[in-house]
């Protein structure tokens, strides 16, 4: 019985295929821009996760403010008012993983003919662990590289294509101002960081390198900034705590008296960033679904027109026996079919636009089945709830008065 | 006993049609009982409610009062699905304008009451085969209802309505749209069906054609005028010679009631 009407309401279709082509449109149209939109989105989301993984877990960074002695602000110009010594004492806490000072900056750098700019972060082997990186190949620079401040260097991936384009750049030496500097390793490939910038475009070297020979800073042992990892995500507000009243006891401040020193805490900028992408995509998503919406409405609007021409057939088959039920169902199946078949012609230039956009453009699109598996289902609640109505229609027509109409 | 239940069985029937103007009545109180394997021709003037009582036998349209009683069911108190399997099973129709789906092949519209009877595919190709064979129609089962000519279409529509072995054919004018000819065709169809019990009420206006049934029950303004048995003039040889006897008119007197049947017309005609 459901294959015979199966075959009625493909006539049915076919008997019309402009008509029924063009009210399937509206449903390729709604549903390839959903799946084009939730793609987008999901790019997006992607992305940022990507970069929030990039980052490192349960990050703070400490970033230095001005010291003030006796309760004047030295400015800008004055020494950053944290340590190494503040970051050996923040290891020893609780709860912390590992700890980094960084001491950052831009240098140029010089191999053969070819030169290039980079950020340049002097700091010390934990690092590595801190931001979760490791090696693509090479070693990476020890404690006593840093005790005796040698002239070595980690490179990021895109100063390595850079400077040495095919060439391996481990062993080999490069010169950044006046001094030369053995590269040690080459860094993984990390990507984007959450605020677009290349975090490959980078430059390791040891602290006291940085420091002593490279930018000569004249307040040795203070740092910009400090990376602090927490052992865990749920261990974070009790190291935070810690970390701020240890601080604040080793730079002497009274109560009262500001922090001297910035803290953020990037599993919350992450959180943040993975919750605006979210959405975005939801966003994207709800624009695309009027389209669903409108698709609908038309599928509703010719299935109506249908049962209208259709009155004395419908007159006819109640004549031979068919039950209301029969009728509704065959045109519901009708309704089902072109929202259904719609949704898979939608599907298909959906994923193939956004496969375009991948191959095209740098923007991440990304297609997940369940967002696939979701569209075929609104599809075909689509037909269903509003092919409802009319088909309803049809089915409550009484015999004689549709046997009769002309 | 139960051979000789009527098939149709109509007491005190009436229906009115609400219009603007208040309900306007165009059955009054129709009494009439029909036998297993009666052939009977439904006959008056236009607008006197033929149509309607057929729509009414048929389980189309329920009546404003009195009782229906087809083969052994009240119809009043059937749900609406009973109808339905009233029309498929136990009732095939016959209309003046045919009524074939336009879209469909003409296998596929003998097959169509057997789709709503939940018979399969290949069964439904096979009947549907062998009642257009028996029509005649044999070689046109892949036709388009409009490659046809009228007198097919009507030979279509009664494979159609045959199809499900019904134990009764309702025909409104069948052959109206016909010349007398294929008319004819189509009636010796009915004469066919007729002979191997099938029940049959058609309603006509020529007398040519109320002349193939057995008994006529003619219809004025909402109430049987007149009910008999048909009258054969002796020296029409263009009609197949049916069986008389007093065995067969015998069976057909016995169901309809003798009461009153002339006085139903008179207080009718009052
Ligand atoms: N749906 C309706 N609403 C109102 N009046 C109707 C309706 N259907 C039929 N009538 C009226 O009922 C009367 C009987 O109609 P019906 O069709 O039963 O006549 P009929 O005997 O079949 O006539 P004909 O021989 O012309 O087919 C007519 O006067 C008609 O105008
Ligand atoms: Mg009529």
């Amino acid at each position: 019985m459901l294959a015979a009407m199966l075959g009625e309401a493909w006539h049915a279709m076919g008997a019309n295929r402009l008509r029924t082509f063009l009210t399937m449109l509206g449903m390729v149209i709604g549903v390839g821009a959903v799946v084009l939109m939730m793609a987008v989105g999901q790019g997006a989301q992607y992305a940022v996760s990507q970069s929030i993984s990039s980052m490192g877990s349960n990050l703070f960074i400490l970033i230095s403010g001005s010291t003030t002695s006796g309760g004047v602000r030295s400015g800008s110009g004055g020494a950053p008012s944290l340590t190494v010594v503040d970051a050996e004492a923040i290891a020893e806490l609780p709860g912390v993983q590992a700890v980094a000072p960084v001491h950052t900056g831009r240098t140029q750098m010089v191999y053969g003919p070819n030169n290039w700019s980079a950020s340049t972060y002097g700091t010390t082997p934990s690092y590595l662990d801190v931001r979760s990186w490791t090696m693509a190949s090479g070693y990476p620079f020890t404690e006593s590289d840093l005790r005796s401040s040698t002239r070595v260097a980690l490179i990021g991936k895109t100063v390595a294509d850079n400077l040495f384009g095919d060439e391996d750049p481990v062993g080999k030496t490069i010169r950044v101002g006046q001094s030369p500097f053995m590269i040690l390793g080459v860094l993984a490939a990390k990507g984007q960081s959450l605020d677009g910038r290349d975090q490959d475009d980078t430059m390791l070297i040891p602290l006291t390198t940085a420091q002593r020979k490279v930018y000569g800073t004249p307040f040795q042992g203070a740092v910009r900034m400090i990376m602090v990892q927490a052992e865990t995500a749920s261990g974070m507000p009790a190291v935070e705590k810690s970390m701020v009243s240890l601080l604040r006891q080793r730079h002497r401040l009274r109560e009262g008296v500001d922090n001297d020193f910035y803290l953020r805490n990037l599993a919350e900028v992450a959180d943040s960033a993975a919750e605006t992408a979210r959405i975005m995509s939801m966003l994207l998503g709800a624009i695309a679904s009027v389209s669903l919406l409108v698709g609908g409405i038309g599928i509703m609007n010719i299935m109506l027109v249908s049962v209208t021409e259709r009155t004395r057939e419908i007159g006819i088959r109640l004549a031979i026996g068919s039950r209301e039920r029969d009728i509704l169902l065959q045109f519901l199946l009708e309704a089902i079919i072109i929202s259904v078949v719609g949704c898979f012609i939608g599907l298909v230039l959906g994923v193939g636009g956004a496969l375009l956009a991948n191959a095209l453009t740098d923007a991440m699109v990304v297609i997940s089945g369940s967002s696939v598996l979701v569209a075929f289902g609104v599809a075909a609640s689509v037909g269903v709830f509003f092919g409802f109505y009319p088909a309803r229609k049809a089915a409550r027509l009484d015999p004689i008065e549709a046997l009769r109409y002309q | 006993m139960a051979a000789s239940q009527p098939v149709i069985r109509v007491e005190g029937l009436h229906k009115s049609y609400e219009t603007p103007a208040g309900p306007f009545p165009v059955l009054k109180d129709v009494n009439l009982s029909i036998a297993p394997g009666e052939f009977v021709a439904v006959m008056g003037p236009s607008g006197s409610g033929k149509s309607t009582f057929m729509n009414i036998l048929g389980c189309l349209d329920r009546p404003s009062a009195g009782h229906y009683v087809l083969d052994g069911r009240s119809v009043d108190e059937l749900s609406k699905d009973e109808l339905a399997l009233l029309r498929n099973r136990t009732i095939g129709f016959v209309f003046q304008g045919f009524n074939l789906l336009p879209r469909m092949n003409l296998e596929d519209n003998v097959a169509l009451p057997l789709v709503y009877y939940g018979v399969d595919r290949e069964e439904r190709r096979a009947r549907a085969r062998e009642m257009l064979q028996r029509v005649g129609l044999g070689n046109y089962a892949k036709s388009l209802p409009n490659r046809i000519s009228g007198g097919q279409q009507q030979r279509v529509a009664i494979a159609r309505a045959l199809v499900n072995q019904p134990r009764l054919i309702l025909a409104d004018e069948p052959t109206g749209n016909l010349d007398s000819h294929t008319g004819e065709e189509v009636m010796t169809l009915f004469d066919e069906f007729n002979r191997e019990g099938i029940t049959i009420v058609l309603v006509t206006h020529e007398a040519d054609i109320a002349r193939h049934a057995k008994r006529q029950v003619r219809f004025l303004d909402g109430c049987i005028v007149h009910d008999g048995p048909t009258e054969h003039p002796d020296d029409n040889p263009s009609h197949p010679p049916l069986v008389r006897g007093g065995a067969d008119l015998g069976r057909v007197e016995t169901p309809s009631p003798d009461k009153g049947r002339d006085g139903e017309g008179l207080a009718c005609l009052e």
